[in-house]
């Protein structure tokens, strides 16, 4: 692993809320290929930690860089980093893709136009190609068939497997989970998981939030656990789920068992 | 009571001419009241503060005050500045039609900024964060994302907004101009007959209203297609007769 080319690297991260510091320093790094799972009970700031590495929030602090590249950020008169390169933090952007809990499918735009929408916009490929790659995403997911249907005809976890695919479009570099599982019913919730299982297994690199602990043992190769805004412990999810060293994670994996 | 139908009919070709003057003062002021509103509203609704005062006091001004007064100030105020009368602007501000279609403009532009504002704040904030997860740029956002949602959004209440701008256009005459309204008092100054004129004048507004209710039926059918769409199998699901 060590070998390995990192494809994100995260550097003493912090972010506040006001007064309220929701983390408190973390690093990251995950290799290229890698599956990284971050667990914590509600309020650990596991999804403002994600959310941190495309700015989605501003971090108060830290570094960040995708494939070797650092985000030049400085800090604005709230204290909080800010892109200083517009264009930068676009292009950064456009190689890491997110996928949000609540999906965030444009519903006014139909199923395949949802994913050729950034490559065509933002990457400038050309409509042709675009529509290929959508549908060949399509198929993958299973929902070739739902092409020109519009969002609020589709469950939730046929949704979230649009979502998946449209995030693959745009061939991102890594991949962010933010819960992609939570809003759904219990019996949508492994249509989804099987395309995540798929694409770890292709080698993606992958940093998901989950409550999912059978998943994320069976996929990733690190777990990182996150409690009151710092790393408790992380390692291979053999080591955080069978010996945990800390009396936090030991209650943690005790209730979620 | 004495109702003629023949005054009507002998004066309908005339009252048709106001026709033609009221729909070209409610779509050319709607045009560009639209074109003025939009950059009002992207403003209004921005996370700049200053951005977001600039237009606050023209907005203030054109819905806090009547139509009327907005019109004789610009037609009969206007004049009474020299610079305008010597400016290059004075060929446009001294023909009353103008006068007109720049006070609509004014007004409606000032509503429907705000009618436009409240559209793109009511578009859910994670639409917004996917853009910006895929790295669109604000501009490209805002082309591709905000005002296409928010043009869905805003449809009913625009089309509510251009009606009462139909109506209101009758203040044009005021100022001279043979709008429908404008076009009824001065036949009946010659006819004697205000109810059978007023009532003609009145239907035609009526027509007018009733074709644009039906446009804007169909534009908010084919803009908001996404909320009604049913795909085959979708009725299927819902009641499996219907697919039949």
């Amino acid at each position: 692993m060590t070998e390995t080319k990192t494809a994100l690297e995260l550097i003493d991260i912090h972010k506040s809320f006001g007064s309220l510091e929701v983390l408190k320093g973390v690093s990251l790094s995950a290799g290229d290929g890698e599956v990284i799972s971050i667990l914590g009970s509600s309020g650990s700031g596991k999804s403002t930690l994600l959310r941190c590495i495309n700015l989605l929030e501003r971090p108060s602090q830290g570094k960040i860089r995708v494939s070797g590249e650092e985000l030049e950020m400085k800090a604005d008169k709230n204290g909080d980093l800010r892109a200083v390169n517009a264009r930068q933090l676009e292009r950064m952007r456009s190689r890491i893709g997110f996928v949000f809990q609540n999906f965030n499918l444009w519903p006014h735009k139909s199923i395949v136009e949802n994913i050729i929408e950034a490559p065509t916009q933002v990457l400038g490929l050309p409509k042709d190609k675009a529509y290929a790659r959508a549908e060949a995403l399509l198929d993958r997911v299973g929902l070739l068939e739902k092409r020109d249907a519009y969002p609020a005809n589709l469950s939730g976890g046929q949704q979230q497997r649009i979502a998946i695919a449209r995030a693959l479009a745009m061939e991102p570099q890594v991949l962010l989970f933010d819960e992609p599982t939570s809003a759904l019913d219990p019996e949508l919730v492994n249509e989804v998981l099987a395309v995540m299982r798929s694409l770890a297994e292709e080698g993606r690199t992958m940093l998901i939030v989950t409550h999912e602990m059978r998943f994320a043992r069976e996929v990733s190769s690190q777990v990182v656990f996150l409690h009151q805004g710092q790393i408790e412990e992380s390692g291979p999810p053999e080591d955080v789920f069978d010996r945990p060293k800390s009396q936090r994670v030991r209650d943690f994996m005790a209730s979620h068992a | 009571m004495n109702w003629s139908w023949d005054v009507i009919i002998d004066y309908f070709p005339r009252l048709l001419d106001g026709v033609w003057v009221t729909l070209e003062l409610v779509f050319l002021s709607g045009l560009f009241g639209l074109l003025l509103a939009v950059p009002l509203a992207l403003m209004r609704a921005s996370p700049n503060r200053w951005l977001r005062i600039l237009p606050f006091g023209y907005i203030f001004f054109f819905r806090g005050t009547p139509l009327l007064v907005q019109i004789f100030l610009i037609y009969y105020g206007s004049s009474q500045f020299d610079a305008v009368r010597e400016s290059a602007l004075w060929p446009i501000l001294k023909e009353p039609y103008w006068c007109a279609i720049i006070a609509f403009t004014l007004n409606t532009a000032a509503y429907s900024a705000e009618l436009i504002r409240g559209a793109i704040q009511a578009i859910p904030k994670g639409e917004l964060e996917a853009a910006d997860a895929f790295g669109m740029s604000k501009a490209l956002k805002i082309r591709r994302i905000v005002l296409p949602r928010a043009f869905g959004i805003v449809l009913p209440a625009y089309g509510n907004e251009l009606i009462l701008m139909l109506k209101s256009s009758s203040l044009a005459s005021t100022i001279t101009l043979l709008d429908i309204t404008g076009a009824a008092r001065t036949i009946i100054a010659r006819t004697y007959t205000p109810l059978e004129i007023f009532f003609a004048a009145g239907m035609l507004y009526l027509v007018i209203s009733a074709i644009m209710i039906g446009g804007f039926r169909l534009l908010e059918r084919r803009l908001n297609r996404h909320q009604h769409y049913r795909g085959p199998d979708e009725v299927a699901k819902v009641d499996p007769r219907l697919a039949e």
